[in-house]
Order: C-alpha cells, then sequence, then structure tokens
C-alpha cells in the first residue's frame, strides 16, 4: 500500500477539540449532523422497541380476543401511540434532512458552513428539548390519542399527558422549521457561483424541495397544536361540538401539515437515491431536469391533495372527489423518479456495494408503497380499505421502505466521510438483506389481512375473525427485519474498532464535492474551496486509483494539498 | 459567491428618505380613518370587500416602503407573495369543504332534536 | 489557515463578503416572515369558514366589540411602524441618538397597545362576552347555564338600556353557542397576536441596549433592519385583524 497522509493522526472535525462542551455547543454542521444521527437513532431504537411490543401483543395466542382486559387494550394503544409519534415526529422527520442533510448539504456546496450556524446548534437544542420531553410524556403519561391527537378525544377527557406531549411536539416543529430555513437560505446563498442551479447535487434539489415543505407547512400544525393545547386546557371550543365548534377542521388543519410531512420524510430519501444510483452505476444520472422538477412539483402537489386523509371523516363528497383526483398526481412526479433511476442503472457498471443495495430495496419498497397508494386514492377503494392493515402496510412501505432506507443508505454512503472507515463488509450486505427480507414478511401479509377487512387499532383478533396466520407471519417477519437492522448497526459500529488507516477521501467514486475533502473533513470542510468543475454527475471526472484505494479527481490542482498529500512519490 | 455577487459592499440595504417615510405613515391613518368610515356605513353587502380592500392599501403600503419591498431583491416579495397565496389556497379548500357538509350537519341537528322531542 | 487571513471585518468565518452575510440574513427573515403568515393562517382560515357559515352571529357579535379602541390600536402600531421605520433609516445613516429615541418611541407604542389590549380584554371579562366553555360566559347552549352573578350583572346579557340589538338571554340557543365561537376566535386571533407584540417588544429591547452600547452604524445595522421586518409583519397582521373584527357592520 503506498503512504498515505490520510491516517488518524490528521486533524479533523472530530479530534480537533475534545471534550462535553466542544460538541454539545458546537456550531460546526458536521457535529451537530453526528449528534442528530446518534439521537435519532436512539429514537429510533426505542420507537422500535415499542413496534415489537405491538407486534409480540398481536401474535396469534398473546392476547385473547373473548377475554382481553381494558389494561391489555390500553398498553396496546398507548404502545402503538408512542411508536407512531415517536417514530414520526423524533425518527423519520429529522433523519435525513437534520443529521445527514446537516452533515452533506454545505459539503456538498463546497462551503464553509450552513448559512446560520447558530441558529442551527438552537435547532439541534430545541430538538433535544422537545424530544426528551415527547420521550418522557409518552413513556410516563397514558398518552392513547395516536399520533394525530384528533379532538374531541384529545381534548376531551382523556389523559393530561396530550398536553405535553402537544407542547413537546410544537417545540419539535420550530426546530424543524429552523433546519429548513436554515438549507433553503444556505442553498440560495452558499452556492459557488460556479454552481448554477441546474449543477446543483440532486440531494440538494430535494432538501431543498423539504425545507419548503418545512417552512410552509410546519407552522400550520405548529398552530393546531397549540389550538389543542388551548381547547383542551381553556374549551375554547373551536373544535368541540357540544361547544359548536368542528371537529373536521381540526383534520383539516392536521393534514395540511401532515400530508406535506409524508414528503418531508420521502423527499430527502429520494434525493439520496439519486445520488446512489448515479455514482454506483457509474453513469450520470439519468433525465437530471426532471428529477430536480419531479422534488419541487411533489413539494407543490403535497399541499393540494391533504383531503384524502380524510375520506370517510364527514368531509364534504365535493371534496373528495377534489382531492382524489388531485391526490393522482403526485404519482406521476413519483414514478418519473423511480423510472429515471432505474433507466439510470441501464447499461450502467453496477457495483453492488451495500448503499447500493439499500437503494435497490427502495425501488421495490417504493414501488409497492408508491403503487398502493392509488388504490387508496381512489375513494370506492379507500372506503373499503380505510383503517385496515392495508392503510398500515401502504404507509409503512413508503416512510420505511423509502424514508428510512434511504437514510440507512445514506449512512452507508456518507459513513466514509463522517468516520473515515468504510463499511461494506458481508454483515453490512447481510443486515440490508435481512431487513429487506424481513420488511416484506411483515407487511405484505398485512396488506393481504388489511384486504381481508382486518381493522388497525385493535388489541386482539379471534381466531374464527381467520387473520392469525397473517398476523403470525407479519410477526416473524418483524423479528427478521429487527435482526437485520441490529447487524447493520453492529457492522457500522464495529467499524470503530477495526484499526488501520482511514477510508481515501472518496472510497466510492462520487463527483459531487464533499468526496474532495479528506475523510473525514478538516475543521471548515475543506483546506481550499473546492472547484466546481462541471456537472455533478460526470463520473469522467474522477479515476480509481488502486494505491490510494479510492478515486481521484481527472485533473487534480496543483495547488489542493489533499491531492498533493495522496499522490506522494509517483509526481 | 451568491447569485449577485456584483453588489458592492457599501450598497447593503436601502436608505428610504424621511419625507416619504412620513407620507406613507400620513398615508396609513387616512387610511384607517377611511376604514373606519366605511365601517360605520351601510354598504349594501360590500362591506366586507371594502374593508379587504382597504386593508390591502394599507398592507401594500408597509410592504412596499416601511418593509422595502420596492427597493429589495423581487424574490423576498414573491416569497411574501407566495405566502399569501398558500393561505388563500388554504382557506379557499377548507372554506369550500366546511360550506359544503354544513347541511349535513343541520340535518343531524334537527333529526336529533326531533328524537328529543318525541 | 491561510484563506482566513484577508477575511473582511465583521462577517462571519463562513461566509464571503458582507454582503453575502447580509443577503443571507435578509432571505432568512423573509422566509421566517412566510412561516409567521402561515402561523397565524390557521386562525383565519377558522375566522373564514364560520364567518362563511354564520355570517349572521359574525354581524351581530362584531357590536361588542369597541372599535374605537381598536381604532386607536391601530393608529398606535402604524405609529410605531413608522417609529421602527425611521429607526432603520437612522441605523443605516448611523443616527445613534435618533435610533434610540426611536426604538424608545416603538416601544412605547407596543406597551401602549399591550394597555389597551388588556383594557378592551378586561370589558369582555367583566360582561362575559367569552369562548363559550369559560365558566363566566354568557354564551351558553342554555341560557340557564350561564353563572348566575355574570347573567345578573353583564349589560350583554340583559340589555337593559337596549344598547345592542337583541339581549343574548333571549337569543336562539344555536345562535347564542355560535356568539361562544367567535369570541374563540376573537381570542385566539388577538391573543396570538398579543404574544407577537410581545416578543416584538423583546427583541426591540434587545436592539436598544445593544444601540446604547454604540453596535450598530452604517456597516452593521442587520439586526435592526430584520427584527423591524418583523415588527412590520405584526403591524401587518392588525392591519387585517382591525377590520375583520372590529368592522362587521
Amino acid at each position: 500500500m503506498a503512504p498515505t497522509t490520510n491516517t488518524l493522526d490528521r486533524t479533523n472535525y472530530l479530534n480537533a477539540t475534545k471534550g462535553f462542551m466542544s460538541w454539545f455547543w458546537t456550531i460546526d454542521h458536521k457535529r451537530l449532523g453526528l449528534m442528530y444521527l446518534w439521537s435519532v437513532i436512539t429514537c429510533f431504537i426505542l420507537g422500535g422497541f415499542f413496534a415489537m411490543k405491538i407486534r409480540l401483543s398481536l401474535m396469534p395466542g398473546a392476547v385473547d380476543f373473548a377475554t382481553q382486559t381494558a389494561e391489555q387494550m390500553n398498553a396496546y394503544n398507548n404502545a402503538f401511540t408512542v411508536h407512531g409519534a415517536v417514530m414520526i415526529f423524533l425518527v423519520i422527520i429529522p433523519s435525513i434532512p437534520a443529521a445527514l442533510g446537516n452533515f452533506v448539504v454545505p459539503m456538498m456546496l463546497g462551503a464553509k458552513d450552513v448559512a446560520f450556524p447558530r441558529l442551527n446548534r438552537f435547532s439541534y437544542h430545541l430538538w433535544l428539548i422537545g424530544a426528551l420531553l415527547f420521550v418522557a410524556t409518552l413513556i410516563i403519561g397514558n398518552l392513547d390519542t395516536g399520533w394525530t391527537f384528533y379532538p374531541p378525544y384529545s381534548t376531551g377527557h382523556t389523559d393530561p399527558s396530550v398536553i405535553t406531549a402537544v407542547l413537546a411536539a410544537f417545540i419539535l416543529g420550530f426546530s424543524s422549521i429552523f433546519t429548513g430555513l436554515n438549507f433553503i437560505v444556505t442553498i440560495h446563498k452558499m452556492r459557488p457561483p460556479e454552481m448554477t442551479w441546474f449543477k446543483m447535487p440532486l440531494f440538494l434539489w430535494a432538501i431543498y424541495a423539504t425545507a419548503v415543505i418545512q417552512v410552509l407547512a410546519t407552522p400550520v400544525i405548529g398552530i393546531s397544536l397549540l389550538l389543542i393545547l388551548v381547547e383542551k386546557t381553556m374549551q375554547i371550543g373551536i373544535f368541540t361540538p357540544e361547544l359548536g365548534g368542528d371537529p373536521v377542521f381540526f383534520q383539516h388543519l392536521f393534514w395540511f401539515y401532515s400530508h406535506p410531512a409524508v414528503y418531508i420524510m420521502v423527499l430527502p430519501g429520494m434525493g439520496i437515491m439519486s445520488e446512489l444510483f448515479a455514482t454506483f452505476s457509474r453513469k450520470p444520472i439519468f433525465g437530471y431536469r426532471s428529477i430536480a422538477m419531479s422534488s419541487i412539483a411533489i413539494a407543490i402537489f403535497s399541499f393540494i391533495v391533504w383531503g384524502h386523509h380524510m375520506f370517510i371523516s364527514g368531509q364534504s363528497q365535493l371534496m373528495s372527489v377534489i382531492f382524489s383526483a388531485l391526490t393522482f398526481s403526485v404519482a406521476v412526479p413519483s414514478a418519473i423518479k423511480v423510472f429515471n433511476w432505474i433507466s439510470t442503472m441501464y447499461k450502467g457498471s453496477i457495483s453492488f456495494t451495500t448503499p447500493m443495495l439499500y437503494g435497490m430495496s427502495i425501488i421495490w419498497l417504493f414501488g409497492i408503497g408508491g403503487l398502493t397508494g392509488l388504490f387508496l386514492a381512489t375513494l370506492g377503494t379507500d372506503i373499503v380499505f380505510h383503517d385496515t392493515y392495508f392503510i398500515v402496510a401502504h404507509f409503512h412501505y413508503v416512510m420505511v421502505g423509502s424514508a428510512l432506507f434511504g437514510f440507512i443508505g445514506g449512512i452507508h454512503y456518507w459513513w466514509p466521510k463522517m468516520y473515515g472507515k468504510v463499511v461494506d463488509g458481508p454483515l453490512a450486505k447481510l443486515g440490508c438483506l435481512l431487513s429487506f427480507v424481513g420488511f416484506n414478511m411483515t407487511f405484505l401479509p398485512q396488506f393481504v389481512g388489511g384486504s381481508k377487512g382486518m381493522p388497525r387499532r385493535y388489541a386482539a383478533y379471534g381466531s374464527e375473525q381467520g387473520f392469525d396466520d397473517w398476523n403470525y407471519w407479519s410477526t416473524m417477519g418483524a423479528m427478521v427485519l429487527c435482526a437485520g437492522l441490529f447487524i447493520a448497526l453492529f457492522a457500522l459500529l464495529r467499524s470503530f474498532f477495526v484499526k488501520g488507516t482511514l477510508a481515501p477521501a472518496n472510497p466510492w467514486g462520487g463527483v459531487t464535492l464533499e468526496w474532495q475533502s479528506p475523510s473525514p473533513p478538516p475543521e471548515h470542510n475543506f483546506e481550499i474551496a473546492p472547484p466546481v468543475v462541471g456537472d455533478p454527475y460526470d463520473m469522467s471526472l474522477v479515476e480509481y486509483v488502486s494505491e490510494e484505494e479510492g478515486f481521484l479527481p481527472v485533473n487534480p490542482r496543483s495547488d489542493d494539498p489533499c491531492v498533493a498529500d495522496v499522490k506522494p512519490e509517483e509526481a | 459567491m451568491s447569485d449577485h455577487s456584483h453588489d458592492s459592499e457599501e450598497h447593503i440595504g436601502h436608505i428610504l428618505p424621511l419625507s416619504l417615510l412620513l407620507k406613507v405613515f400620513g398615508g396609513l391613518v387616512c387610511l384607517t380613518i377611511l376604514t373606519v368610515m366605511t365601517g360605520k356605513a351601510d354598504l349594501h353587502g360590500a362591506d366586507l370587500a371594502v374593508a379587504m380592500v382597504i386593508a390591502t392599501c394599507k398592507a401594500s403600503l408597509v410592504c412596499f416602503f416601511f418593509m422595502h419591498l420596492k427597493y429589495d431583491r423581487p424574490f423576498h416579495g414573491m416569497i411574501f407573495l407566495f405566502s399569501v397565496m398558500f393561505v388563500g389556497l388554504f382557506l379557499a379548500f377548507v372554506t369550500l369543504d366546511s360550506e359544503a357538509y354544513q347541511d349535513d350537519i343541520r340535518e343531524k341537528l334537527s333529526n336529533d332534536i326531533l328524537q328529543i322531542s318525541e | 489557515m491561510s484563506a482566513h487571513d484577508n477575511h473582511p471585518e465583521g462577517v462571519a468565518h463562513h461566509f464571503e463578503s458582507a454582503s453575502q452575510q447580509f443577503d443571507s440574513g435578509k432571505l432568512g427573515i423573509w422566509t421566517f416572515l412566510l412561516t409567521e403568515v402561515l402561523f397565524f393562517s390557521a386562525l383565519f382560515v377558522a375566522y373564514t369558514m364560520y364567518r362563511n357559515n354564520y355570517p349572521e352571529v359574525f354581524q351581530f357579535a362584531s357590536q361588542y366589540l369597541d372599535t374605537n379602541l381598536g381604532a386607536l390600536n391601530t393608529l398606535v402600531l402604524l405609529l410605531s411602524s413608522f417609529t421602527i421605520a425611521w429607526g432603520v433609516r437612522n441605523a443605516m445613516l448611523g443616527e445613534t441618538k435618533k435610533l434610540t429615541i426611536n426604538l424608545i418611541i416603538t416601544l412605547v407604542c407596543a406597551a401602549g397597545f399591550m394597555m389597551i389590549k388588556a383594557e378592551e380584554y378586561g370589558h369582555k371579562f367583566h360582561e362575559g362576552t367569552l369562548w363559550g366553555g369559560h365558566e363566566h360566559s354568557i354564551f351558553k347552549l342554555d341560557a340557564n347555564d350561564v353563572d348566575p352573578h355574570m347573567a345578573e350583572h353583564s349589560l350583554a346579557f340583559n340589555n337593559p338600556d337596549g344598547e345592542f340589538t337583541a339581549a343574548v338571554k333571549d337569543l336562539d340557543p344555536e345562535f347564542r353557542q355560535k356568539l361562544g365561537i367567535f369570541f374563540g376566535i376573537y381570542f385566539c386571533l388577538t391573543g396570538l397576536h398579543g404574544i407577537h407584540v410581545l416578543i416584538g417588544m423583546i427583541l426591540l429591547s434587545w436592539l436598544l441596549i445593544r444601540n446604547l452600547r454604540g453596535e450598530f452604524g452604517p456597516k452593521n445595522f442587520a439586526a435592526v433592519d430584520f427584527i423591524a421586518l418583523y415588527w412590520h409583519l405584526v403591524d401587518l397582521i392588525w392591519i387585517f385583524l382591525f377590520p375583520l373584527l372590529y368592522l362587521i357592520s
């Protein structure tokens, strides 16, 4: 192996300063990104624990339908509320934008930091306060409203923990708004002059579209939750039928945010996909502009389809028809993306690395999740499927299958940049494979059960109802999924203990700017602002150098110390 | 570095003449008096429209001059307009819906009252 | 880091120039104002929806609001908007003393606004013209549910001198209930706006302290400019609230 200066003792953002406060009070976007990452993973394990609790209690024979007690039912309601609320508010929403986005966005722009580093730190601290309050509420209190907080149930005589839960979600919302605001300004103002909008990596387009949704939609959930708060504490009456209020109005407010929130979850995952498919197919992404524009189109469409969550909750037929028609339109930009990814792989030189395996899983998972969405957009079929496990399976395919698999794929993809270790061994691949198989095993049976009429939010089912097989396979699948995810996590953690040199600057051969910085990057990301040579997916700009075990720019600038360092004797 | 890097550093921000600020303030006060007057008069159903037109005029004065939008990057104005458009969309959809299901609520209420009286 | 040697003064390390820094801040604050508009939007939607469904209720309810106090408050806020706009001019020109005076006037106006608001709220609580869920509200579905003490002394409830169109106790129960909704919306809208005024007062005080320390000048006025923008938005929202709540005839 050629001697390389890229070793552990080189000063980088991880070892530049030490101590708790150097992390907790940092304004470095990379450290904040990592803190988000580990916080999110912690919450994910918590949410996953409750998922397993749900699945195990639904295992045929665990809870008897005929003799189930109120306590068992309450425990079940509490478990699915905690699972849903933690996974949505604390895991998926901050996962890619706040954790990976924070780490990657400024580097992709060749910038030293996000536009407002202090606001970024404030976002994280807000998130932390919100998360602690939320988790404490969920675990100490007996919240059983589901993550949707529908009145009049939530504002009536339910557990007072609704108050703190709503407050925590409000705080988390503001954290999300500030993150989005920061990214909008960063992408607008910190781009190098040579990087025009259509030379931006697609991950940035996706993050930008996400950020637009975050700043537009999240304030609405903020005010809706505040209204729930005043409704609960002061009986203000706007949502309470006994006082002349309208509970359907809350659902409008709620879904005006929460439907676009689905795209806050899935768009960044799609952005990661675009990066993965181009890099690992060694081909320029197919249909760059249409992918970029479809992100924006999804962001805009996401605001005019919220009523499809309310088809049977008292919404007027007129609006149901309008919303149904508009909902179909979302399928177009989503399909454009999927076809473009597949076309990118066509005749590409595909390397089956771990991130790519996650990427390819998503095509399958998002395909199923997206296409079953069309059943639910259709008014007639939705009335049948509403509140059955069909819905549960559908949104898990979209949220877990696309957002979470994208997140995990992204972690593997940028792990070398974060920690200077490449995680691409058989163990990591096994983790991916088991997760993929386990996921399908968990949720495909739910489609079948749901279409046979198995209702959701029930603590137990009688065996004469004929859902036992589906529940059995679903629980088995959940165990496989759980095992797969733990193996993936283990493979990542194990890399910390592997001795030796750090990963090369560009192990995968990505052309976007973050790969021009050493792994892990120095404190200010780049020793010298990297030149924007051309297209972010022009694979001819980098070439594999075997001594380096990674890729290097084809025409390195002689004054770039990073490049000068790693090409020692040959020059 | 930004998309408008030609801006020289001395010219960040636009200084408004005091006379203009005073004129705008005067205009706002006049419009307030006008809206109170029209609010008290009977305009045969056009009250809301008139009040909103006046309020929009006042808002435009504040936006264009006090908030410097007239001299600022058009993009900032677009952001603001965009937010107002979104509120409009939100408003239109919800109002359309609630108007359409009011009859159902009334029907339900009258049925309830009938049942109680029986 | 050789790249930092010629870094402009007063510009954060990750920005290249003062104009990039200022532009970023400006875009940031405008994006924040966008979120503020959407934050208020839900209440405006609530208002429009209920007004569209119950126009007569809103027309009736408006008579309990004091138009004169509302108009006075509008003028007070407009004046504060004017002084803060002037303050931005002062900051850009480096007129520190004038900026201090303008900030103080703005703060006094904000405090005055809140005091007038408190006066109005006090009157509402005295009269019982509150949202239906409040224990002292006179807008109960069943007129017998009204707190006896309120029923006795509330002018709106009995309307002894015929000041209002009708006594609340004689109204149709559903109509009375919807009046409670109007006041629910009224208190939410004005309350949320009031919270924004209070936040604005904190920010203005912060500006005042910084200005007294002599931190603002022609090259460093971004904070004044941005907080002024926020303050104008608070004013803008009131410009719409005033006719929507007080001037329904």
